[in-house]
Parts: structure tokens; C-alpha cells; sequence
């Protein structure tokens, strides 16, 4: 962190922040997370609606939905909302 | 109000993340699920602001910022009377002809302290004077970021910091305040709740509430893991039984004509469908004193100011 912090003089007016969140990465939170049986997925995207975090993302390339490890605080929501039962939380 | 706006689970997954990762929200946050979701509602440039609350502390710590669009922070008080500022700018822009898009977005998100308590008197200023904003209101129903303490939103017989369940006091004595009501009374041409629970329901009511002309009110229920007690991947679940057990019915009124929306009038419909409110009380912490001999009755109570209310409601909507 301390390596992207500036000086008084460089800070921006008002103090604004000025770095994205995505340099801060938040997946190191839980020691828990969640991980998908592919056979079972049916791609509805209720896991990438309900992820409080952004970590469930649709790849439109590959037509699948993929986690972001990075940024998944482990939370569980995904695991107990899918319908098809496809996720599970398993510790790291 | 015609509504045209149609769009797929895909579409929407395809948008992107205008709440980027890496904010501080705690695991299983229900304010970030609701963000996110109302974010996918916007139609063109958008500039947000927020006052002092969860999510205003989570998502700008220095030097980090979460947001990709415009966001600006204002006083705990002053969310809509920021919100009501920035209108009142982008139209003075336009009239002097220096505004390059035809119509920007205003988007205020805050609390339910910021809302029910310290910024009503600005919210009802702005409403008003009819400026044209959407203000969402997400309800994690107490002063969560400093600690639980209760606000006006805070429901009936919650433990919370300063509303403690003792041998006297069963959690908070009152109901909480119905400020969608008092919204309503305002004459404003659109206010709706939703559940994220029902995701497509709050997309779609965010999207009518930016559409409307003149300001919008949406009620977001936003389940909290550490103030509620409960754990984290129950969010969503929380969410959808306050809904079945009408604690939070889902409706919105148009011009101030009430309707029900689906899940709530599938229940209006069928009310064997109707829970009871201790499957939505034994499933959260706050209320764990209540399953006691002493302080058993005050769930009778709950359960009756919540039945009075949804009476109430279906007589609005005509049902
Ligand atoms: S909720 Fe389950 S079935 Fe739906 S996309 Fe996610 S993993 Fe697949
Ligand atoms: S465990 Fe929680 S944070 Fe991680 S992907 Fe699932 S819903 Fe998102």
C-alpha cells in the first residue's frame, strides 16, 4: 500500500482518490472459497447477479461464467443461492 | 410512464461493473449486491453521490476508489440536497448551451440514517422543488459502519448497540418509521421497494426510476451479516423471505396509484402463501432474545404491526 501513497505536495486537490479498487485486492479476506461443478451449471447468472463483490463474471467469449479469486471475499451467497446446486465452498 | 426498457440475465452480466471489486465491503454485504445491481440500470452518463454511511466508507478509502462514474461525497445530511445541486448545474449547463450530452443522470444512494434520520429534511426539500433524481435509499435498518446503533429504520424488538435486549427492554420498543409513506405524500411521480432477491424487479424499478420525470424514490431492503446477526451466505435467502413474509412487501406507486409488484401480489393472491414472521426473526441474531418466555409476546406484537400494514397496503392497491 505504502508504495503507491504520495507526498503531501503530489496529493490530489481535495485528497481524491485517485487509485482503482482493483489494486486493492480483497480475495486474501477468507480463507474459504467457491468453486463450481461445471456439469451442473446451467449458466442461469443468479451467482454473478447475487456476488456482493463482482467476482462471479460472465465471459462472453468463452460463454461461461468464471470466478475472480481475487476480489471473492468467500462469502458463500453464490453456493447457496444457485439452484442447480453447482457451487461449493471449500476452504483454500 | 411507458416502459419499453427489455433485457436478458446475459445483457445484464454483460454490462459492466460501474461498483469495481476491491471495495471494502464486509463478506456477504447486502448494500454492495444492491449497488451493483442498481448500477446495471443506467442509461447514459450518470454522476452519483452518496453521503457518509457504509458505503461512502468502503468505497472511497484513500487513495482507493470504487467508483466508475462520477462520484461525489457529501455530508451525512445532505444527500439529496447534493443530489437536487448537481440537477439544477447540468440544467443551468445546458441553458448556456455548455452541456455536450442531452441529459445526464443524477443518482443519490444512502443509508437508512441518511435517509430516515439526518438527511430527511433535505430529502424532503428536494422532492419538493421536484428536481429530477432517482435516490436510493439502502435499508440495512441501523447505523451499521459505526457500530449498530439504531436509526429510524430500525425495526421493532432489533437488538442493537443502543437499543440492547436487557431484562427490560426487548431490543428497540418502536416500529420502524414508514418512510416510503411519507415519501409518497410528497406527490413525487414515482417511488417503488425492492428486494435484491428479486434482481430483475429492482433493475427494472431503478430503470423507471431514472425515466420518471421529476425525483424517484427507491426502498432497497439490504440485509447486513454483522448488524443482523446472521451468516454471510444467508444475504440473498433474508432478502427474499422479508418479501414472503411481507415484513417488506414489493410495490410501487405510479403518480400516486399503488400497485402490487409479482412476488408480493402472488401473496395478495394466495395468502396461504403468506410466512409467518418468526421464520424471517429465528433466522437472524437481532432477534434471538425474543425466543425467550419473557419477551415472547412482542413477536405477537411484530407479527401484528406487520399484518396491519400489508392490510393496509392491499387496500391501497385496491386489492
Ligand atoms: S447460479 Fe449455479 S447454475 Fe446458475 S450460473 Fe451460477 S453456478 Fe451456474
Ligand atoms: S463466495 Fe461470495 S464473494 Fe465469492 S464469488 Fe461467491 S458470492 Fe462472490
Amino acid at each position: 500500500m505504502s508504495s503507491y501513497e504520495k507526498g503531501w505536495k503530489e496529493v490530489s486537490i481535495a485528497g481524491v482518490c485517485w487509485l482503482p479498487s482493483t489494486k486493492y485486492l480483497t480475495g486474501d479476506w477468507s480463507p474459504y472459497k467457491p468453486v463450481r461443478d461445471k456439469a451442473k451449471c446451467n449458466k442461469c447468472l443468479l451467482c454473478h447477479m447475487y456476488c456482493p463483490d463482482g467476482a462471479v463474471i460472465w465471459n462472453s467469449k468463452a460463454e461461461d461464467i468464471e470466478f475472480n479469486y481475487n476480489f471473492c471475499k468467500g462469502c458463500g451467497i453464490c453456493a447457496n443461492e444457485c439452484p442447480q446446486g453447482a457451487i461449493e465452498i471449500i476452504l483454500k | 410512464m411507458s416502459f419499453t426498457w427489455k433485457f436478458t440475465a446475459r445483457e445484464i452480466a454483460e454490462k459492466p461493473e460501474l461498483l469495481a471489486p476491491g471495495h471494502r465491503m464486509c463478506s456477504g454485504c447486502g448494500a454492495a449486491i444492491v449497488h451493483r445491481l442498481v448500477l446495471k440500470a443506467v442509461r447514459g452518463p450518470t454522476i452519483v453521490t452518496h453521503p457518509t454511511g457504509c458505503v461512502e466508507v468502503t468505497t472511497a478509502i484513500y487513495p482507493y476508489t470504487s467508483w466508475r462514474v462520477p462520484w461525489v461525497h457529501t455530508a451525512f445530511e445532505t444527500a439529496a440536497a447534493n443530489a437536487a445541486g448537481i440537477e439544477a448545474a447540468f440544467k443551468a449547463l445546458r441553458r448556456r448551451g455548455r452541456l455536450k450530452y442531452d441529459h445526464v443522470d443524477v443518482m443519490a444512494f444512502a443509508g437508512d440514517g441518511g435517509t430516515y434520520d439526518i438527511g430527511i429534511q433535505a430529502l424532503s426539500g428536494a422532492l419538493e422543488r421536484g428536481h429530477d433524481f432517482l435516490y436510493v435509499l439502502y435499508d440495512n435498518e441501523a447505523y451499521m459502519n459505526t457500530g449498530i446503533q439504531r436509526s429510524g429504520g430500525t425495526p421493532l424488538g432489533a437488538w442493537t448497540t443502543t437499543t440492547p435486549a436487557g431484562t427490560k427492554i426487548p431490543g428497540k420498543p418502536e416500529p420502524r418509521k414508514p418512510i416510503e409513506d411519507i415519501v409518497v405524500a410528497h406527490g413525487v411521480p414515482y417511488v417503488a421497494t425492492a428486494s435484491p432477491a428479486h434482481w430483475m424487479d429492482l433493475v427494472v424499478k431503478a430503470r423507471k426510476g431514472l425515466e420518471a420525470k421529476g425525483p424517484a424514490f427507491l426502498h432497497v431492503i439490504a440485509p447486513c451479516p454483522r448488524g443482523w446477526r446472521y451468516e454471510s451466505s444467508k444475504t440473498i435467502e433474508l432478502s427474499r423471505l422479508a418479501v414472503e413474509t411481507c415484513v417488506f412487501p414489493l410495490w410501487e406507486c405510479v403518480d400516486g396509484e399503488h400497485k402490487l409488484s409479482a412476488p408480493s401480489k402472488a401473496i395478495a393472491l394466495k395468502p396461504d402463501l403468506k410466512k409467518p414472521v418468526v421464520e424471517y426473526l429465528k433466522a437472524q441474531g437481532r432477534f434471538s432474545h425474543l425466543f425467550t418466555p419473557e419477551f415472547e409476546r412482542v413477536i405477537d406484537e411484530i407479527q401484528r404491526v406487520v399484518d396491519k400494514r400489508w392490510y393496509l397496503l392491499l387496500k391501497k392497491c385496491s386489492v
